[in-house]
């Protein structure tokens, strides 16, 4: 097991779990306050001055509830459900950095002469010059950062799927049906979105990425992937169950979808892991595309002193909040999906979209033209889409069918006529 | 039975363009919209703080009216208790005092109850008066612990219009009524009808601020003239 600071750790592991936990109740009130002023009207402000003490209020409201399990339910999975949930989203925040980062050393290339044992000390020594530096992560110089983030992704349909079968009710049976193919679904677009990113970087490592961005200059990959932003957050939303994408929560279809039947704590814990799949994605974003903690070159002004370590946090918690705000105003900007448009959109627009995008990353890389070509084939990308679907009759969900005539002798309106 | 060929009409959605078609143009006018909406000033009314404006005639807390001498108005008719649907009012009707019956009051309500849980608060009562004795008036939040106390007698009705006639809130509404003795003629600017009315007076039960004389409670019914008729 490779050293590290077990202090550091367990002030990181802390500070990561309050801070999560607690943003996590206070975007619940900033949701509902959002959403009022949407409505123009104020939202909860009796708890506390303008409301701040209405998360607390949630709390311990959850937490004094009656735990009430249903005698109807499948108790072990029915008690799982909200843990698997809940520990899913918060151990993907193990690879999340929340401040300055350093980029992990570059595996050793043995040149022709060396043997392996200097080879070996070339990479002892690099890794030891690397943990010198803090990186605000919980588990720096993890090369499959990424992969590890979707990979809980896809753990987290487990807790949707417990949920809704241990439940034993209809609502919840099609709500975690539909949720679940819907989570499984945009997994698909979500990779082959960021793919062109992790091209463009060269790894998985979230670290590399913002270094890779970073670097030269504020080359933010929003600049060279538009398109591929666009298809991520589309993607997120959808794996969030955030509308326009909640069909599978939604009150007016479902009652509660796949938590109908959970109360008290349970629901607080699956209530707490969607908000932190919200943070957690708005990171990402903030990561992948944004530039981290970079604030186009202005955070270097203050050099390697601990402000500027603060500065550069805020930076990127300031991102973060911003994108998560973008989602709860879009909450209420765009309606409601049903569900074939959902599939069809994740199947037979953001898939091939997220393919062609590929392509075009591939192709830049091969040939080695400038990243600016990337910029221009997004929007080209989309544009093509959109006059595609334009000139295509019919559209994504509803397929025009040719109408056959029929054969003389069948009556008007008969649909099912043998063909002869 | 079979439909016509010529009868069907093939409705079909309409045909997006390019621009619509990307759906960003769409999904930004959206945003244009929410966040406008998101720095507009807010209609919420804050309660307690802020309390409702009320139009004039809304229906709330049912009150007897007094006369310009201070006695009660009602004629003990019995019109509202008829009237009302949801039988909530309880008269018993009796003699006026002799002094009453000089100024040609026959009748007077020796109890008048309403049982404010009962009633609906739709307002027949008052259409039904003829000389404006009963009205209902914008008070709302009408609370109680028991449900005794919410059974409303003649003192508390009164007592009632002590209070919003002081208050302020609700100015006595007449109908310009022409009906016996206890009723008023109006006080609008409408030129009177050409009715031989001997009652000239155009006293105004306008809300002053006068001295609060309620606290005799001796005689609820007569209180002295509070006010001095102005021409």
């Amino acid at each position: 097991m490779p050293a590290f600071d077990l202090q550091l750790v367990v002030v990181f592991i802390v500070a990561l779990l309050a801070g999560a936990l607690g943003l996590a109740g206070y975007l619940v009130l900033s949701e509902r306050k959002i959403a009022a002023w949407i409505q123009d009207r104020k939202g909860p402000n009796r708890v506390g001055p303008w409301g701040l003490f209405q998360p607390i209020a949630d709390g311990v409201k959850m937490f004094l509830k009656e735990e009430v399990i249903p005698a109807h339910v499948d108790k072990v999975f029915y008690i799982l459900a909200p843990i698997v949930s809940v520990s899913t989203a918060l151990l993907a925040l193990a690879v999340i950095p929340f401040g300055p980062t350093v980029p992990p050393p570059a595996p050793v290339a043995l040149a022709e002469g060396s043997s392996p044992a200097e080879g070996l000390t070339e990479f002892l020594q690099r890794q030891a010059e690397y943990r010198q530096h803090t990186s605000f992560l919980l588990a720096p110089g993890l090369d499959i950062a990424l992969l590890y983030v979707f990979s809980l992704g896809s753990l987290a349909v487990y807790g949707v799927i417990l949920a809704g079968w241990s439940s034993n009710s209809k609502y919840s049976l099609l709500g975690c049906l539909r949720a679940s193919a819907q989570i499984v679904s945009y997994e698909i677009p979500m990779g082959l979105s960021v793919l062109g990113v992790i091209l463009l970087a060269g790894s998985l490592n979230l670290e590399k990425i913002i270094d890779c961005q970073t670097r030269d200059g504020p080359y933010w990959f929003i600049l060279f992937q538009p398109l591929a932003l666009l298809l991520f957050m589309l993607s997120l939303y959808a794996e969030d169950n955030r509308l326009p994408f909640d069909l599978a929560e939604a009150e007016q279809e479902l009652v509660g979808g796949y938590h109908t039947e959970y109360s008290s704590m349970k629901l607080g814990l699956m209530l707490l892991a969607e908000y932190v799949h919200l943070v957690i994605s708005s990171f990402l974003v903030t990561v992948l595309f944004l530039g981290g903690w970079s604030l186009f070159g202005l955070e270097n002004l203050l050099g390697q002193t601990p402000w500027a370590a603060v500065i550069k946090v805020l930076v990127i918690c300031g991102k973060m909040l911003f994108l998560v705000f973008f989602a709860q105003v879009i909450r209420w900007t765009i309606p409601r999906f049903r569900f074939d448009q959902l599939m069809n959109l994740a199947w037979k627009v953001l898939i091939p979209l997220g393919l062609a995008n590929l392509f075009c990353v591939m192709g830049v890389l091969h040939w080695g033209l400038p990243w600016v070509t990337l910029t221009v084939t997004s929007i080209l990308l989309l544009l093509g889409a959109g006059y595609f679907a334009s000139r295509w009759r019919g559209s994504v969900s509803v397929v025009r069918r040719k109408v056959v005539p029929l054969p003389p002798g069948v009556p008007p309106g008969v649909t099912f006529a043998p063909q002869r | 039975m079979p439909i016509p060929e010529s009868e069907v009409r093939w409705v079909h959605p309409p045909q997006l363009g390019l621009w619509e078609q990307l759906y960003l143009p769409a999904v930004v006018e959206g945003l244009k919209t929410t966040v406008r909406h998101l720095f507009s000033p807010k209609i919420t009314e804050e309660y307690p703080e802020q309390e409702p404006k009320l139009p004039p005639n809304y229906r709330g807390v049912h009150r007897l009216n007094r006369d310009e001498k201070g006695r009660v108005k009602c004629v003990a008719c019995y019109m509202c208790a008829t009237a009302c649907p949801a039988h909530c009012i309880d008269i018993v009707a009796a003699p006026a005092p002799p002094e009453w019956q000089a100024d040609g009051r026959e009748k007077y309500p020796e109890t008048f109850v309403i049982d404010e849980l009962r009633c609906i608060y739709c307002g027949m009562c008052e259409e039904a008066c003829p000389v404006d004795a009963i009205e209902l008036t914008t008070l709302y939040d009408l609370t109680g612990y028991t449900r005794e106390e919410m059974i409303f007698d003649k003192e508390k009705l009164l007592s009632v219009y002590d209070y919003t006639v002081q208050a302020g809130t609700d100015p006595v509404r007449t109908r310009a009524g022409r009906l016996g003795p206890a009723s008023e003629p109006a006080n609008t600017s409408v030129p009177p009808s050409p009715t031989p009315s001997t009652v000239a007076r155009l006293t105004i039960h306008a809300p002053t601020s006068s001295s609060p004389s309620h606290t005799q409670k001796t005689t609820p019914d007569i209180q002295p003239p509070r006010h001095a008729p102005d021409h």
